[in-house]
C-alpha cells in the first residue's frame, strides 16, 4: 500500500529571522476563487470611484504677464523651462517646478506672435507683428538660479526686419533652418539676415507653421483661405494641399507616426489627416463648442491637447473621436496657445487672463517617486476599470465631468440641432429614390477638395 | 517492499518524458485557466476593435500558457494519495494501518478527543484550515488552534447550542443558542444578541457577501450583513420547519431541504425560491456542495444518497445502502457522509462516487457533523461523546493560495486581509445561480411589452418604496397615529394598483363581431354566421 498525505513544515512555509521578507505562495487554480468576476466587478467600481475621488489636476498658476498669452514655446533639451509671449511683446521663460519667471526677454514692440527654439536648445526665435525676428541666447540653468529674486532680463542676439507682420515661426527638428509665416513663407538661416528661401501659398496670409519631427525637410502650413499644405524645402512649390470649410487655426506632428498630422480647426473640430493620402480624414475629434485655437501632441504620440475659444482645454486620444478629458475654470478665459511637457506628464495652457496653468495629463496621477507595490496597484486598477468601463453603472462614473454651463448648453443646443437635421435628411432620404441621395461622411464632408501639386 | 517500489520508480524517470505528453498535459491544464471558450471575431466589421480584441485573447491565450507551466513545475507541494495493490481494498484500510506508514506530522492529525459531558458536537473550520470551532450541544464552545493544537479560549454558555459557524476570519464566530443567535470575539466575549431572527435552527456564512445567513425553527430564512448590521433580507419560505441548510460556495446561493423531500435554493433579493427540485420521497437529511458549485450531494430517509449535476438539475447517481445525517465534500471532491457511528468516504478522481474509505468508531459515539479541513487530508468528525480527526489522503488542496487563505498567517496579514476583504464586499444582488453572467451585457431589447415577470419585479420594487417613504411629521394635532397608518396604507396600496395598460390580459380589444371571429373558434351553433374568406 503506498500513502501520502500532506505535510506542511513550518519553517518551509514561514520566515527564518524577521528580517526576511514574509514568505508568499501562489495558486492560481480558478476553483480557489469563487465568484472572481464579481469581485472583479466590484474592484472596477471601487477603482472608478478612486479616480474620481483623487481627480485633482490642476498644480499652478503661473502669472507675471501684463497681456494676453500668444504663443508659447518648449525647449527640447531642457524639460523644466518653458517659454511664453504675450500680447503687449513680453516674452518670458518660466521654471515649470518653482512657477517664476527665470528670465525675461524684452524687445517687441506689439505682440510676439510666434516663438520656438532651435534643435540644440541655445537659441530662441520670436517673431512679432511689429515686422522683426529676434534670435536670443537661452541662459543655461545654474546655481545661481536658486537666488529667486533676481530675474535677468537678456539681449537679443540677432534682430532681422522683414517688409510685412509676422505670425508664426517654428524651427526645424534636425537643421539649422526656422520659417516664418505672415505674408509668404520665409526660411531662415540663423546667420543671414534675409530669407534663405520663399514661398507664396497665395495672395492670403498664411497663420501657422509646423516642421516634420520625422522628415527635416518637409513642413505644413496653414493659411487664411481655408486651405493647409504641405510643402517641401528643397523643391520651389507646394507638394500638396487640402482645402476645407474653414480655416485651421494650428496644425500639429505626431512625433511617433510623423506622417500624420492633426489641424486644429475654426469649427470646433480637429482633423487627423495621414499625409500620404489626403482625401479623407483619418479621424475626426468632435468636442469642443467653439473654434479650437492650438494643439500640440504628448511626446508618446498618443494623445493630443487642444485649447479652444470656449474656455476649456481638452485632452484627445490619437485615434478617438472624442476627447478623454476636459479641464476648465472659472478663471481662465479664452485659452489661445497649449502644450504637452515634453515628460508627458504635463499640460500647460496659456490663456487670455494672462496666466500660464500648469495641469495634470492624468488628473488622478500620482506624482513624486512611486513605490513598485504602489505602481503595480496603479496599473491593476486602471486594466480592472478599463475591462468593465463599458457596464452602466462604472461607464457612468468614468464618463462623469462637470462642465461649465456655456459649454453644457452650447452642446445641447448643438445636439438638438444636429438630431434635427439628421432627422430630416433621413426622412428625405428614405422617401427618394435609392441612390440620389448620398450621404459625405464625415470624415469628407468637410474638405472640399485636395490636390497635390506636380 | 516500499523502499523497492521506489527503486523501481526511479529506474523510469530517467528516460525522459516525450516532449509530446508534457504538451498534451499542459494544454489539459491551460483550459483550465482559460475560464471559457475564447470570443468569436469572425462577426465583427469594426477592424480597430477586432486588432483590439485579437491582441487581447492572445495574452488570455499566453497567460493561461504561463499558469499551466506554473501549476506543473513551480507548486511546492503535491496532493496526497493512497493506492493499494493486488486484492486489497481502499476501504478495508484503518486508520491505524495508515499511521503506521505515514509521516509524524501527518499522525498528529488523528486524534479522538472525549468530552462525554457536552453532547453531541458541530464543527466549523475558517477558510485557511488552521482554526476549529466546536460547539457542544449542551452549551460548550470551543476555539482550536489546529497547527499547535492550541485552545485559544473555550466558554460554557449554559444553555443548548445548535450550531456553530465563523465570520470571516478567526477573530468573530457566531453560535445558535436556545432562544436567539449570538456573535462572540475570539476572546469569548459576546458581542451581539441577534434577536430578530428567533430561535435559529443552522448558521452559516457567505464569506464573499458578508452575509450570516439562518434558518429558524419556524422556517424563516435570514440574511443579515455583519459589517454593518442591516438584515437584508427575511423571507418566510412557506415550506415548514427545517434544520437543513447549505450554502453552495460557488454561488452563494442557500439551499434547504424540506420534509417532503424537495431542496429549494434561494437568494437573499427575492422572496421566491430560484429552484425547488423534488430529491427524495421522504424528508432530506442533509445537503453538501462540492465546490466547483455543479455537483450537490443530498440524502434521505429512505438510506439512499443522490448526487445530482447543478446545471442540468439531474441526478447523476445514487448511493444505496445507508441514511446518511450528514454529507460533507473536501475540496478535492470526495464525499463523506455520516450515519450512526460510522463514516464513508465516497470518491475517486474522475467524479464517480464508490467506495473509498471508511471508518468506524466505538458504537456509542453517534456522529453529527463530518466537515473537511482544508488545505489538509483530514476529516473532522463531531459526535456525541466530542470530536474525532482522521487521515483521509488525497482530499486536501496540498498548495495554498496565500492571497486567497493563509494558514501561516502572522497577525499584520490577517489585519491586511481583512481590510481588502471588506473592500471587495459583494452586494447582495450578485447572488445569483450563474455567477458568470456579472459583468456580461444583455442583448438590447427593443421596448416590447414588459412580460408579467417584469411587471411583477416593477411592483415589487414600487411597494418596497412606498413602504418605505418617510412620512412627514405634521404639526397642530394633525399627526394622529391612524390617520399616519391609513395614509401609509393608501401608499402602498396605490403602489400595488396596477395601469390599466400594463395588464396584458386585460388587454382586451374591441368587441369582436361574430363574423370577424375565427371559424375554427366559434360553437358549432354559430359556425354559419362565420365570415368565409
Amino acid at each position: 500500500m503506498r500513502i501520502k498525505t500532506i505535510s506542511r513544515s513550518v519553517d518551509e512555509f514561514t520566515r527564518e529571522r524577521s528580517q526576511d521578507l514574509q514568505r508568499v505562495f501562489h495558486n492560481f487554480d480558478p476553483s480557489l476563487r469563487p465568484m472572481e468576476k464579481a469581485v472583479e466587478y466590484q474592484r472596477a467600481l471601487t477603482a472608478a470611484k478612486l479616480e474620481k475621488i483623487f481627480a485633482r489636476p490642476f498644480v499652478g498658476a503661473m502669472d507675471g504677464h501684463r497681456d494676453g498669452i500668444s504663443c508659447m514655446a518648449k525647449n527640447p533639451n531642457y524639460l523644466k523651462g518653458i517659454f511664453s509671449a504675450s500680447m503687449d511683446g513680453d516674452i518670458r521663460l518660466w521654471d515649470i517646478a518653482t512657477r517664476r519667471t527665470v528670465c525675461q526677454f524684452p524687445g517687441h514692440q506689439g505682440a510676439v506672435r510666434g516663438l520656438t527654439v532651435s534643435t540644440d536648445g541655445n537659441v530662441l526665435v520670436s517673431c512679432g507683428i511689429d515686422s522683426t525676428v529676434r534670435l536670443w541666447n537661452v541662459p543655461r540653468p545654474s546655481l545661481e538660479d536658486s537666488d529667486l529674486s533676481s530675474e535677468k532680463s537678456a539681449e537679443p542676439s540677432a534682430v532681422y526686419v522683414c517688409k510685412n507682420a509676422l505670425l508664426a515661426v517654428d524651427h526645424q527638428f534636425e537643421g539649422e533652418l526656422f520659417a516664418t509665416a505672415g505674408a509668404q513663407i520665409d526660411i531662415w538661416n540663423h546667420n543671414r539676415s534675409q530669407p534663405v528661401h520663399s514661398f507664396k501659398p497665395g495672395n492670403d496670409s498664411v497663420i501657422s507653421v509646423r516642421f516634420n519631427p520625422g522628415e527635416p525637410d518637409i513642413l505644413a502650413v496653414s493659411s487664411n483661405d481655408r486651405r493647409m499644405i504641405i510643402y517641401d524645402i528643397r523643391m520651389s512649390s507646394a507638394a500638396r494641399e487640402i482645402r476645407m470649410q474653414t480655416k485651421t487655426n494650428s496644425i500639429a506632428w505626431n512625433p511617433m507616426e510623423p506622417m500624420n498630422f492633426t489641424g486644429a480647426n475654426e469649427d470646433g473640430n480637429c482633423y487627423s489627416f495621414d499625409g500620404r493620402k489626403n482625401e479623407e480624414a483619418k479621424c475626426v475629434h468632435k468636442d469642443h463648442v467653439s473654434a479650437v485655437m492650438d494643439i500640440d501632441f504628448s511626446p508618446t504620440g498618443r494623445e493630443f491637447v487642444t485649447g479652444s475659444y470656449d474656455r476649456s482645454v481638452r485632452i484627445f486620444p490619437y485615434n478617438g473621436g472624442h476627447s478623454r478629458e476636459i479641464y476648465h475654470t472659472k478663471r481662465m478665459q479664452r485659452v489661445f496657445c497649449v502644450k504637452y511637457s515634453s515628460d508627458a506628464t504635463y499640460v500647460i495652457s496659456g490663456s487670455d487672463d494672462t496666466n500660464l496653468r500648469l495641469w495634470k495629463a492624468k488628473a488622478s496621477e500620482q506624482l513624486g517617486v512611486i513605490l513598485p507595490r504602489e505602481q503595480k496597484k496603479h496599473e491593476y486598477n486602471e486594466a480592472v476599470k478599463n475591462r468593465y468601463k463599458h457596464l452602466p453603472e462604472i461607464k457612468r462614473i468614468v464618463r462623469h465631468r462637470h462642465l461649465p454651463k456655456p459649454i453644457y448648453k452650447a452642446i445641447a443646443e448643438s445636439r438638438a440641432v444636429n438630431n434635427a437635421k439628421k432627422r430630416k435628411d433621413d426622412r428625405r432620404k428614405a422617401s427618394s429614390a435609392p441612390g440620389t441621395i448620398v450621404t459625405k461622411p464625415l470624415r469628407t464632408r468637410r474638405i472640399i477638395n485636395e490636390r497635390e501639386v506636380e | 517492499m516500499e523502499v523497492a517500489l521506489e527503486d523501481n520508480n526511479l529506474m523510469e524517470n530517467i528516460l525522459p518524458p516525450d516532449e509530446q505528453e508534457i504538451d498534451v498535459e499542459l494544454e489539459a491544464k491551460e483550459k483550465k485557466y482559460l475560464r471559457g471558450e475564447g470570443a468569436n471575431l469572425e462577426s465583427l466589421k469594426d477592424k480597430k476593435l477586432k486588432t483590439q480584441l485579437a491582441s487581447r485573447e492572445k495574452l488570455y491565450g499566453k497567460s493561461a500558457k504561463a499558469a499551466a507551466k506554473i501549476e506543473k513545475w513551480l507548486l511546492p507541494a503535491s496532493a496526497g494519495y493512497l493506492e493499494t495493490d493486488g486484492l486489497e481494498k481502499t476501504w478495508r484500510i484503518k486508520q491505524t494501518d495508515i499511521a503506521k506508514e505515514v509521516d509524524i506530522l501527518s499522525s498528529r492529525n488523528q486524534y479522538d478527543i472525549v468530552l462525554p459531558d457536552f453532547g453531541p458536537y458541530k464543527l466549523d473550520f475558517t477558510a485557511s484550515g488552521r482554526h476549529m470551532l466546536a460547539g457542544g450541544r449542551k452549551g460548550h464552545l470551543a476555539l482550536v488552534d489546529m497547527m499547535n493544537m492550541n485552545l485559544i479560549r473555550e466558554i460554557h454558555v449554559r444553555e443548548t447550542v445548535r450550531d456553530v459557524a465563523f465570520l470571516h476570519n478567526d477573530q468573530f464566530f457566531a453560535a445558535a443558542q436556545k432562544k436567539y443567535a449570538y456573535i462572540y470575539g475570539r476572546d469569548g466575549t459576546e458581542l451581539h444578541c441577534l434577536k430578530e431572527r428567533g430561535p435559529v435552527a443552522r448558521l452559516r456564512f457567505l464569506k464573499n457577501h458578508f452575509l450570516l445567513a439562518s434558518v429558524n425553527k419556524i422556517g424563516q430564512l435570514h440574511y443579515q450583513d455583519v459589517t454593518y448590521g442591516d438584515m437584508v433580507a427575511s423571507i418566510r419560505t412557506g415550506k415548514g420547519r427545517t434544520d437543513v441548510m447549505e450554502v453552495n460556495p460557488y454561488n452563494g446561493v442557500v439551499a434547504l431541504g424540506h420534509s417532503g423531500g424537495t431542496v429549494t435554493m434561494w437568494k437573499p433579493t427575492s422572496q421566491a425560491p430560484l429552484v425547488q427540485m423534488q430529491c427524495h420521497p421522504g424528508p432530506v437529511s442533509s445537503v453538501a456542495f462540492h465546490p466547483n458549485g455543479h455537483l450537490m450531494a443530498t440524502s434521505g430517509k429512505e438510506r439512499k444518497v443522490k448526487i445530482w449535476d447543478l446545471r442540468k438539475f439531474e441526478e447523476v447517481q445514487t448511493i444505496h445502502g445507508f441514511h446518511a445525517k450528514t454529507l460533507s465534500f473536501s475540496q478535492k471532491g470526495l464525499l463523506a457522509a455520516g450515519t450512526g457511528s460510522f463514516v464513508q468516504v465516497l470518491g475517486d478522481g474522475s467524479g464517480n462516487y464508490s467506495r473509498y474509505m471508511s471508518h468506524s468508531m466505538v458504537k456509542g459515539y453517534q456522529v453529527e457533523k463530518v466537515m473537511f479541513r482544508p488545505y489538509e487530508d483530514v476529516l473532522g468528525i463531531g459526535h456525541s461523546m466530542g470530536w474525532s480527526s482522521v487521515l483521509i489522503p488525497g482530499s486536501g488542496e496540498p498548495n495554498f493560495d496565500s492571497w486567497v487563505a493563509n494558514p501561516f498567517e502572522t497577525s499584520k496579514q490577517r489585519r491586511e486581509k481583512e481590510v481588502h476583504l471588506l473592500l471587495d464586499k459583494l452586494p447582495p444582488e450578485t447572488i445569483m445561480l450563474d455567477p458568470s453572467k456579472i459583468g456580461a451585457m444583455r442583448p438590447s431589447r427593443r421596448k416590447d411589452k414588459p412580460t408579467r415577470g417584469e411587471i411583477e419585479a416593477e411592483k415589487e420594487v414600487a411597494v418596497e418604496a412606498a413602504k418605505g417613504v418617510e412620512m412627514k411629521k405634521k404639526t397642530k394635532g394633525r399627526n394622529k397615529p391612524s390617520k399616519r397608518t391609513k395614509k401609509k396604507k393608501e401608499m402602498v396600496e396605490n403602489a400595488k394598483k396596477t395601469f390599466p395598460g400594463e395588464e396584458q390580459g386585460n388587454v382586451a380589444g374591441k368587441k369582436r363581431r361574430i363574423g370577424e371571429v375565427d371559424a375554427a373558434e366559434l360553437p358549432a351553433s354559430l359556425k354559419r354566421f362565420a365570415r368565409k374568406n
